[in-house]
């Protein structure tokens, strides 16, 4: 990405104002405001159709918003003459449904983007891959091919071939929806180690305990807008809206 | 559309069968052949076998030939259907959809009639286009615009979540294509693939209609050249029909296998 030599770690690496989203002349973003300091960690919550994934699809610039500005480390992602691909390197991502190249074993899956993208030396490439996976505890499984793998392992691997990017900033899709109870664990461990290192990372999660153990922030949504945040604390103790109250209620 | 057509929904009984059945006619041409004198149908048919085998090495090339061009062009039609410019998907499916849209023999009638038979090059030289060229021109036309769309239908069918995850690994849409979007629509195109060919194949005798010297124009002249007996209708053409099975029936049958895996796989 083209350095913003303007920009400081003193401010905030993501800086969503006044995003605005349709799709046709359904509104599904409302006017959202989120910052984010370089190594915090943000946990978006809210209820199913909120605009959640919508949202934190706009930073990466694959979802293009209607109005407002999505600034990282204080260049515009929706300025028409942005190269995207230079953002992407700076931010990745990890869905629900993991998306991992089936026809590709799960270092090559790593490996891929660094070596086509980044054109980085492959030996290079290779060691760092193999130290994301060892990281993510599936050093054994390199060879293995994705259907091998079970939902959590390949969602660790999923973690791995983002990080394989070096990116500044991590977002999670609800990245443990779509796992079974016991494996769900394990990817919220991976997450966890990576947020002790200082990695900046927004989450929209499900898993409210988690949440609340990991977050620096909590943004509560509902029908396209930040109806509350604060503290983890703040938020599941004391909310304050009645939005947050009634989900609360409900998922806790 | 043209996932689930198989060329044969044959079984092991076929092959049995199609060799009983020229076993059958050939006792049929050695009991028609009640005159000593003259050489019997099925001596005849030896006689000219080497002929019709000859003939049949160019319905092979042309099949060759043609999916091989077919394939290339196809795959590059393919492509550009799924073009996010207009000015290039649009051509594409045009292209596509008349060729796969029009009968097969007014597409070779049309090449047959529209290619001149020599052209001069710029520096003055003459080059002769053989007949079986352009019939083979004419077989890849219709092959080529169903690979198309099997290119396109096979690209459709790969998960968006494909091309996210490539998108925000920040690859380009040629990487994405090159690397993560190909490679996995292969292995679902061999089958339908495959089945072109051999459908491809059946189709190559009609080059005889407009005078090529391939198997079936062969066994023609061959049997007029023998004398032109009603007893040589028999053997000759159940001769060629077994050729043709005896070189398609494997081909249909991988497809199968293919076709299994592939399920058990997905
Ligand atoms: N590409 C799209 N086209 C049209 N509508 C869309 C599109 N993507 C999302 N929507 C709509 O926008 C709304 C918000 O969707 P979004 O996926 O952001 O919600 P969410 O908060 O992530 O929900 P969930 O918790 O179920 O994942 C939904 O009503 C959805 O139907
Ligand atoms: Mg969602």
């Amino acid at each position: 990405m083209p350095r913003n030599e303007n920009w400081t770690e003193a401010q905030p690496i993501v800086a969503l104002h006044d995003v605005h989203k349709s799709f046709g002349t359904f509104e599904v973003l409302k006017g959202i405001d989120i910052e984010v300091m370089k190594g915090e960690v943000v946990c978006i919550i809210g209820p199913s159709g909120s605009g959640k994934s919508t949202l934190i699809r706009t930073i990466n610039g694959l979802t293009p918003v209607s109005k407002g500005s999505v600034k990282v480390e204080g260049i515009e992602v929706h300025d028409a003459k942005l190269d995207k691909l230079a953002l992407r390197r700076k931010v990745g991502i990890v869905f629900q449904q993991y998306n991992l190249f089936p026809h590709r074993t799960v270092l090559e899956n790593v490996m891929m983007a660094p070596l086509l993208v980044l054109k980085e030396n492959r030996s290079e490439v290779e060691a760092r891959a193999r130290t994301l996976l060892e990281k993510v505890k599936l050093r054994d499984k390199e060879d293995a091919y994705p259907a091998e793998l079970s939902g959590g392992q390949q969602q660790r691997v999923a973690i791995a071939r983002s990080l394989c990017m070096r990116p500044d900033v991590m977002l999670f899709d609800e990245v443990t929806a779509a796992l079974d109870p016991e494996t769900v664990k394990e990817v919220l461990m991976t997450i966890k180690d990576l947020a002790t290192d200082g990695m900046t990372c927004m989450l929209v999660t499900h898993e409210m305990g988690f949440a609340r153990e990991i977050s620096d922030r909590v943004y509560f949504t509902d029908a396209g807008r930040i109806v509350e945040s604060g503290p983890p604390a703040q938020i599941f103790d004391a909310p304050q809206d009645p939005r947050t109250q009634e989900f609360l209620s409900k998922v806790l | 559309m043209t996932e689930g057509w198989t060329v044969s929904r044959l079984t092991w009984r076929a092959p049995v069968l199609a060799a009983c059945l020229c076993l059958a006619a050939s006792l049929a041409a050695v009991a028609q052949d009640e005159a000593a004198a003259r050489p019997s149908a099925l001596d005849s048919l030896v006689t000219w076998m080497p002929f019709i085998l000859k003939g049949f090495g160019l319905n092979l090339l042309m099949s060759v030939l043609a999916m091989a061009f077919a394939t290339v062009t196809g795959v590059i039609l393919g492509f550009m259907q799924i073009s996010p410019l207009a000015l290039i998907r649009v051509p594409a499916k045009l292209v596509t959809h008349l060729f796969r849209n029009s009968p097969w023999l007014v597409i070779l009638f049309a090449i047959m009639l529209l290619v001149p038979f020599q052209i001069t090059l710029p520096g003055g030289e003459r080059i002769l286009i053989p007949d079986w060229v352009k019939a083979t021109f004419g077989f890849a036309l219709p092959v080529m615009a169903n690979i198309s769309e099997i290119l396109r239908g096979a690209v459709m069918s790969i998960p968006t979540g494909q091309w996210e995850s490539a998108d925000s690994l920040a690859m380009t849409r040629g990487q994405t294509l090159r690397h993560i979007i190909l490679p996995q629509c292969i292995r679902r195109m061999m089958p339908p693939w495959m089945n072109w060919y051999a459908l491809l194949t059946l189709m190559t005798p009609m080059a005889a209609i407009l005078g090529v010297d391939e198997a079936l124009g062969n066994t023609q002249a061959a049997m007029e050249a023998a004398g032109s007996r009603p007893e040589f209708l028999i053997p000759f053409y159940l001769f060629l029909m077994t050729i043709f099975f005896v070189f398609i029936y494997p081909i249909s049958l991988y497809t199968r296998r293919l076709e299994k895996r592939f399920a058990a796989a997905s």
